[in-house]
């Protein structure tokens, strides 16, 4: 395929991009006075303005463009990742957890484990997350360098360096203030940069229901072809669905995953905090009217020969991630391209700019504060949360050109959450809720999960032992070990706290207050009319993916 | 989150503006291709997406703009 070329106004859109971010971190500059402002926002916001940055911070391109391809790759089973691996997780997060996680004033999920189950738990976590924030961080950049020189034709490093540069340079001067309103931006971007190709493909082909009549069964259900993996075109069956990806992987990564938490922890109050997943999750469950609905558009004109249309081929493989940028050609005339461009580039650049402000925060908070200086001043810390982002992009850097010289480690994003996340989840869930839990209970546990997850990603990859016995199916595809590998982990992590818990010795009650439900004093604003309360919001949201999942039965 | 903080900005401000800046370019790259055609064809090119779709931009930014000027 020859590159897209930009023509002035392409150009000027991009440009303009460039500009409006560097000018918020410059202009928030002079309000980022704090360790409170450049960590936590100064906690002034919205629940609107958190819950849009939430969503955000995991909304980046590498995301747009690989859901987009998977669709193309597994049908609608994809939406599953928005709904039921999402939308579930996101409602306990703000009706269950947020309680603890605001109330007790911690700065990162790592300092939840600190109070909860001591320094080294904590320690774990957080060398843990900061290692996988940088490598997402790296393949974040990693891919959009790919992307742009494979659709435009720009130069591999100078694009990769000028983005990372300018995601550092705004972060440095405001923290997550600046990386909160370049997400919102991002988020009205990736909207109104993309929902367009969707728009036109329904008009190429005429209706969203002719769209579905020119896919197989295997692509056009959600749940009819579940009870049997070789029916459906993600090989996968509903248990793997429900309980690894629905239940481990998403409350794994939506609960206790800094980066996104982090926004809710910039809300101005309790209730601002629990609204903002609740917010999110509408948002969220709308996401796959672009993604899925562009995969599905991709997979009919491909199938039609009259089209034209067919995705790249990269050394005999097809190449699903090229679908949303070849639409994107196929669509978009001089301007909306640029306008295409800066959506993907925005959502590159926001997810940069997340990882590295979860990344300074902790590595600030929970292990040079925690471990290397524990008598840091407020501006000393602030001081090195600015250095940390520097580094933090740096190493990013590091990490991309390791990426390009190992592409096929693109594959492992899905197994790096599988690692971290899924385990943590089960401490996390122990942790606020069963109050004879011990601290030893929780580390080994922890260890445990984390290193299962990551031994059966070895013993699969290198053949150790074959992937059905973790999927109890002769037939599987990468997803559907991830899932399973999730489940199990999150198992594991589960089983090994109890049992050490259980052996070792138990922390005093009062030491838990406000950490654990059953010793923390509930007034969750039940003086609030019932219509006003975070629990009638979460309802609706609920009742909505309800609704989609019938209607897409 | 600009509202507590007098001299900031509200974010919905500069969502405005940046939708009023992008959509105004798309808008005017829409009417010079209406009567300048480039020489890439894409499909649907004749509903002029750029025009309308810039126009939608416009509208929003507008509110979003002048909703939350102070």
């Amino acid at each position: 395929m020859a590159t897209i070329s930009l023509g002035v106004f392409d150009w000027l859109v991009i440009a303009s991009y460039f500009v409006f971010v560097l000018g918020i971190g410059y202009y928030l500059k002079r309000y980022t006075k704090s360790e409170n402002d450049f960590f936590l926002a100064g906690r002034k916001n919205s629940a609107w303005v958190a819950g849009l940055a939430f969503l955000s911070a995991n909304l980046g391109a590498l995301e747009l463009l690989g859901m987009t391809g998977n669709t193309f790759k597994y049908g609608m089973y994809v939406a599953h990742f928005y709904w039921i691996g999402a939308i579930p997780a996101m409602l306990f997060l703000g009706i269950y957890m947020m309680p603890f996680y605001y109330s007790s004033k911690i700065k990162s999920i790592p300092g939840y484990l600190k109070l909860r189950f001591g320094e080294k738990t904590r320690v774990l976590n957080g060398i843990a997350f900061a290692i996988m924030t940088l490598l997402v961080s790296g393949i974040n950049l990693y891919a959009m360098a790919l992307v742009l020189r494979t659709f435009l034709g720009w130069d591999w490093d100078v694009s990769m360096w000028v983005s990372a540069l300018t995601v550092a340079v705004y972060v440095t001067m405001s923290g997550l203030m600046s990386a909160i309103f370049t997400e919102i931006i991002q988020f009205f971007l990736i909207w109104f940069g993309l929902f367009l190709v969707a728009i036109l493909g329904i008009g190429e082909i005429g209706s969203i229901t002719e769209i579905m009549n020119r896919l197989p069964e295997s692509f056009n259900t959600l749940w009819s072809t579940s009870g049997d993996a070789a029916r459906n075109g993600m090989e996968v069956t509903w248990p793997a669905i429900v309980l690894g990806l629905g239940f481990v992987l998403s409350f794994g990564y939506w609960t206790t995953d800094f980066l996104v938490v982090q926004r809710a922890f910039s809300a101005r109050d309790l209730r601002a905090a629990r609204m903002t997943p609740i917010i999110a999750s509408f948002f969220k469950m709308a996401i796959p009217f672009i993604v899925i609905l562009t995969g599905l558009t991709a997979i009919a004109l491909s199938n039609d020969p009259g089209s034209g249309f067919s995705l790249l081929q990269d050394g005999g493989q097809v190449n699903y991630d090229s679908a949303l940028p070849l639409l994107i050609a196929r669509y978009y005339p001089t301007g909306l391209i640029g306008l295409g461009v800066t959506a993907l580039l925005a959502g590159f650049m926001a997810g940069q700019a997340g990882n590295i402000s979860a990344f300074n925060t902790v590595w600030t908070y929970d292990i040079y504060k925690s471990v290397i200086n524990r008598e840091a001043s407020d501006s000393h810390l602030l001081w090195m949360g600015r250095v940390a982002t520097l580094v933090g992009v740096l190493i990013s850097i590091g990490t991309a050109y390791w990426a390009k010289s190992f592409p096929s480690i693109m594959d492992y994003m899905q197994a790096i959450f599988s690692w971290v996340n899924a385990p943590l989840f089960a401490t996390m869930l122990l942790g606020m809720f069963v109050r004879w839990v011990t601290p030893n209970g929780a580390f080994w546990g922890l260890l445990a999960g984390m290193g299962s997850s990551f031994y059966m990603f070895l013993a699969v990859k290198f053949q150790w032992f074959e992937a059905k016995i973790l999927t109890l199916s002769s037939v599987q595809s990468d997803m559907a070990v991830n899932f399973w590998r999730a489940w199990w982990a999150w198992l594991i992590c589960f089983a090994v706290t109890i049992l050490v818990s259980l052996v070792t010795k138990r922390q005093e009650e009062k030491d838990l207050v406000g950490l654990v439900k059953g010793l923390t004093e509930e007034t969750l604003g039940r003086e609030v009319p019932f219509l006003k309360r975070p629990e009638f919001f979460a309802l609706l949201s609920l009742v909505a993916l309800v609704i989609l999942n019938i209607l897409f039965w | 989150m600009a509202s507590e903080v007098r001299e900031m900005k509200s974010i919905w401000f500069l969502v405005g503006l940046v939708l009023l800046v992008m959509g105004g370019l798309v808008l005017l790259a829409g009417v010079v291709e209406l009567f300048s055609p480039s020489e890439r064809q894409t499909v649907l090119a004749d509903t002029h997406p750029g025009i309308w779709w810039g126009a939608v931009m416009l509208a929003a930014g507008s509110l979003f703009y002048f909703k939350n000027r102070k």
